[in-house]
């Protein structure tokens, strides 16, 4: 009797707490950044099991936060590759998935100066390139034109070269906007989720360890942009080096943001597509990139001779520009591929079986994420993973922005809810509605530049000078925390590091 | 219903202007807070030092700003805070739009508006410093606020770049909690504060005060842990081989402050480069009838009993526009320009003398200079080269305002339609 009992037990035992056995994913996406978050999206409109492990505290906090915000027509990439291909197709669906999911986006066109003989010859290369990837409307403006369109390029500009397809996007509220949306229809998401290891399973798929934490899941893809050749080699073969490269910029005051409607570039050298000036579309002006190799891909210090590279890039294609009125200088980087193959191209591939790169996703990775999402979601479907789609996916996304309401739907709003009533950040008129609605939003952010990016509060010329005390008290009361545990950014960032007096 | 006067932000100067229009008669009053209380930056100012020239006392920034609201509760002017403008328009009257959490989103009508929103400080992005970007980097008046107001330290080891007044009541209130203040960095080869904070706040505390240096790097990835600072040349270029490093946790910003004049600008009114202000008539009207401004919204003042006083000619014209009508005077008006050695003059503008007498019996003039001047003379002159009015200084800086009241009949005999205010340094004066 007594054997039987015991076998009771334990057969309870094994009931009540099973053996932790990893829950089996379908995908795994390592990274989420605009990529990631692209792939996640892509994704989430399947019946599928899906997860996202991010190492960083929020989405969108590596490259996608700090890049030049364009999203490009397409003429650089050379033809035939994926790039020009994914860039083309993604430029083709910003505008109505930035419409859908309500991400700031404007089509502004781009212009390309050409300031002597040898780059006028360079545009009509790109004139050629750009019709050979099919982008739409491009046309060479001669000095009359393009004075017409643009009076505020230089006059030492010969020449330009025009694509109206060119935009401004937010990219990081790109990646918000489409990792919430995933989120939203039933893909997990890991933030501080560093991966460590990838080990194949027997039956196929992978274990993957973050920390303390594994999963298992019969497909992984690694979007973890700077950090993608780190991953691929848990995985697979080395086959590509990144090189991360670093480029640094001057965000503008608002009364500088009518310098230019276009995106104006220089013509493209070896090291990226030089610097541009261009609207943003929270009305300031973005100048730069330069393009400088670094070792550590997590370097974003601006340096002096950086900016001042900059400087005197853009005042060549727009002179009237006033660098006194820089709000804020930053860098970001860019994750470069090296691959051994010697191809200038995405890496979008099968590495090892199951394991699928979105590697070396340099520029135009903004544009081409949500159409190199999809590439990668057909690669999955050959290896073997069925694509059923969900009836009841969500498929859009709205926010309130109270400074572009009108009125009536201002105080119906207030009436609902007072806090939208309460300006907080003055600046850029945010209110304590739409912060407290970014806190409780599906990816809440733990930080005061984590709330920036989902409402705009710090982002203008104060730089959350007057509102971060608010933004920081409204987040440690939302989040149950003492306010000296609230941070800037990532962890160890904190905030009031000296403690209450 | 349409007010006599709707005033844009409850800090001194609102309180001042708003008070001095009421007892010059104006009733139907209402000020504008954006913050949950009056008083403005006053109310994390919690050193004394305020008061001395208008009370002849030493106040505290929340005792200066309290007597004025106790003078408030006396009157029937209305306050609304939490009440954020967004902005101002034309009509037959003026119209103000504005929000706030129980009314909602409304426009105000209103004969006169009195510009009183202050000013907000320069950041980082705005000097350029090269480095890293962690947290910890502040600028002085939100860490002073994260310590008077919440009751929080932002670090334990600080550096001041700048010498603004604020860095410096930093600099002393962070020691007094404990903190170690290494040291205040100045870029330029004079203090950008006042002479008595100097003293109190640094000397008094033997925290060094470094004149030319500036900060070359900062560096720490997710929180500050050093910045790099280096003397610089007469161009403000960092200068190889002078480089001090600093081990901290933070560095507050106190490198000058900018009026705040968004609502200014879009309700299209004239903004002067030199202060980053309105132009200003000597009654503080500003280019656009009826709306006046006053204090820091139209120049940085260095003492807040000088943004009082101001303010309360702000008031008292709002007052003189509703009951008596405009101003008249605007022909044959003198321009005020800066000569050598000033940086700016405010008012911008006279009315002509005879036009309106009532308004002109005298004008305040307040300027600033734009080097550090031992004894000196201030000369007024006129359009055609007359010297009107010299002046003698024992010593001038930036970081002071300067004051002087031009008398009408000083102001009558002025040709050319323009006063000049320009500083001659005595020969020989000694430069300390």
């Amino acid at each position: 009797m007594q054997s039987i009992g015991d076998c009771i037990c334990f057969t309870l035992f094994l009931l009540i707490t099973p053996k932790e056995e990893p829950k089996l994913y379908d995908v795994l996406i390592i990274g989420c950044g605009i990529v990631g978050a692209a792939a996640a999206w892509e994704l989430s409109r399947y019946r599928l099991r899906t997860i996202v492990l991010e190492e960083k505290n929020d989405v969108a906090a590596g490259t996608t936060k700090a890049n030049s915000a364009i999203l490009h027509a397409g003429y650089d990439p050379p033809p035939g590759t994926l790039m020009a291909r994914l860039n083309v197709e993604g430029s083709r669906m910003a505008e109505a998935l930035c419409a859908a999911l309500d991400v700031p986006y404007r089509k502004t066109g781009s212009l390309v100066l050409a300031f002597s003989r040898e780059e006028r010859a360079l545009l009509e290369e790109l004139l050629r390139r750009g019709e050979r990837n099919c982008v739409p409307g491009l046309e060479l403006l001669d000095r009359e034109a393009l004075s017409r369109r643009e009076p505020g390029v230089s006059p030492q500009a010969l020449c330009a070269l025009y694509a109206p397809t060119a935009a401004i996007v937010s990219p990081w509220e790109y990646a918000l906007a489409l990792a919430e949306t995933a989120v939203r229809n039933g893909t997990e998401l890991r933030l501080n989720s560093g991966v460590t290891a990838l080990e194949p399973l027997p039956q196929g798929g992978w274990r993957v360890t973050a920390g303390s934490a594994a999963y298992e899941s019969r497909f992984v893809l690694n979007a973890a942009g700077v950090q993608g050749e780190r991953i691929h080699g848990l995985a697979a073969p080395a086959s590509f080096h990144i090189r991360p490269s670093r480029g640094q910029y001057y965000l503008l005051d608002k009364s500088q943001g009518n310098q230019v409607s276009h995106v104006v570039f220089q013509c493209p050298g070896p090291k990226g597509k030089g610097v541009l000036v261009a609207p943003t579309v929270h009305g300031n002006l973005l100048v730069g990139p330069n393009a400088e190799e670094i070792s550590d891909g997590e370097d974003t210090a601006v340096t002096a001779a950086g900016l001042e590279q900059v400087a005197a890039m853009a005042a060549r294609s727009v002179p009237g520009i006033s660098l006194r009125e820089c709000i804020r200088s930053f860098a970001g980087v860019r994750a470069q591929a090296e691959r051994f193959d010697g191809v200038d191209d995405f890496i979008i591939q099968e590495a090892a079986p199951g394991f699928f790169d979105l590697a070396g996703i340099k520029s135009p990775g903004l544009t081409a994420a949500p159409a190199a999402a999809r590439y990668a979601a057909g690669l999955l479907r050959e290896a073997g993973l069925s694509l059923e789609e969900k009836p009841d996916f969500i498929s859009s996304r709205r926010r309130i922005r109270f400074k572009d309401l009108s009125m009536e739907e201002r105080n119906a709003l207030i009436r609902q809810d007072p806090s939208y009533g309460r300006v907080i950040c003055r600046c850029e008129t945010v209110t304590e509605g739409e912060i407290l609605a970014a806190l409780r939003g599906p990816i809440p952010p733990c930080s005061i530049d984590g709330v920036k990016r989902r409402c705009g509060a710090g982002l203008g010329r104060c730089q959350g000078g007057f509102c971060g005390p608010r933004v920081l008290e409204l987040l440690a009361r939302e989040r149950g925390i003492p306010p000296e545990q609230v941070l800037q950014e990532q962890e160890g960032s904190v905030v009031l590091a000296g403690g209450r007096i | 219903m349409i007010y006599d006067l709707i005033v844009v932000g409850g800090g001194p100067a609102g309180l001042a202007a708003a008070l001095s229009a009421w007892e010059a008669g104006l009733r139907r009053i209402l000020i504008l807070e954006r913050d949950r209380e009056l008083g403005g930056i006053l109310n994390q100012c919690i050193h004394n030092g305020f008061g001395l020239h208008y009370f002849q006392e030493e106040l505290t920034g929340p005792e200066y700003a309290g007597r004025f609201v106790r003078l408030l509760r006396e009157t029937d002017i209305q306050v609304l805070s939490d009440a954020m403008v967004l902005n101002i328009g034309d009509g037959d009257v003026l119209r103000v739009q504005t929000v706030d959490p129980i009314m909602g989103c409304r426009e105000l009508s209103t004969r006169t508006v009195i510009l009183a929103m202050g000013c907000r400080e320069r950041t980082r992005g705005a000097i350029g410093t090269p480095g890293n970007r962690p947290a910890g980097i502040l600028t002085a008046g939100a860490a002073q606020r994260y310590l008077n107001i919440e009751g929080c330290l932002v670090g334990r080891r600080a550096v001041i770049l700048g010498s603004g007044d604020i860095g410096l009541i930093m600099a002393r209130r962070m020691t007094l909690e404990g903190a170690k203040v290494l040291a205040c960095l100045e870029v330029m080869p004079y203090s950008g504060g006042l002479t008595r904070n100097l003293v109190q706040c640094l000397e008094d505390f033997g925290i060094p005060l470094y004149l030319s240096h500036t900060v070359t790097e900062i560096q720490g990835r997710n929180r500050l842990e050093r910045v790099l600072a280096a003397r610089v040349d007469e161009n403000r270029r960092p200068v190889p081989g002078t480089e001090i490093a600093f081990d901290c946790d933070t560095l507050l910003l106190s490198v000058g402050l900018i009026p705040e004049n968004e609502l200014t600008r879009q309700a299209g009114i004239e903004i002067d480069r030199r202060t980053g202000g309105p132009v200003v008539w000597e009654n503080m009207e500003t280019s656009k009838r009826g709306v006046f401004a006053c204090g820091n919204v139209v120049h940085v003042h260095d003492l807040v009993d000088f943004v009082t006083m101001e303010s309360r000619r702000a008031g008292a014209a709002a007052a003189r526009y509703v009951l008596e009508g405009p101003a008249a005077g605007e022909e044959g008006a003198l321009e005020l320009s800066n000569g050598e050695g000033v940086s700016y003059t405010v008012p911008q503008r006279i009315h002509k003398v005879n036009g309106n007498a009532r308004q002109n019996e005298k004008a305040e003039i307040f300027f600033r200079v734009n080097r550090v001047c031992g004894k000196s003379q201030i000369l007024v002159e006129d359009g055609e080269g007359n010297r009107l009015a010299a002046f003698r200084r024992e010593r001038m800086a930036p970081g002071e305002m300067e004051r002087m009241t031009l008398p009408a009949a000083l102001l009558e005999r002025a040709a050319g339609g323009r006063l000049t205010v320009s500083v001659r340094e005595e020969k020989g004066a000694d430069v300390q």
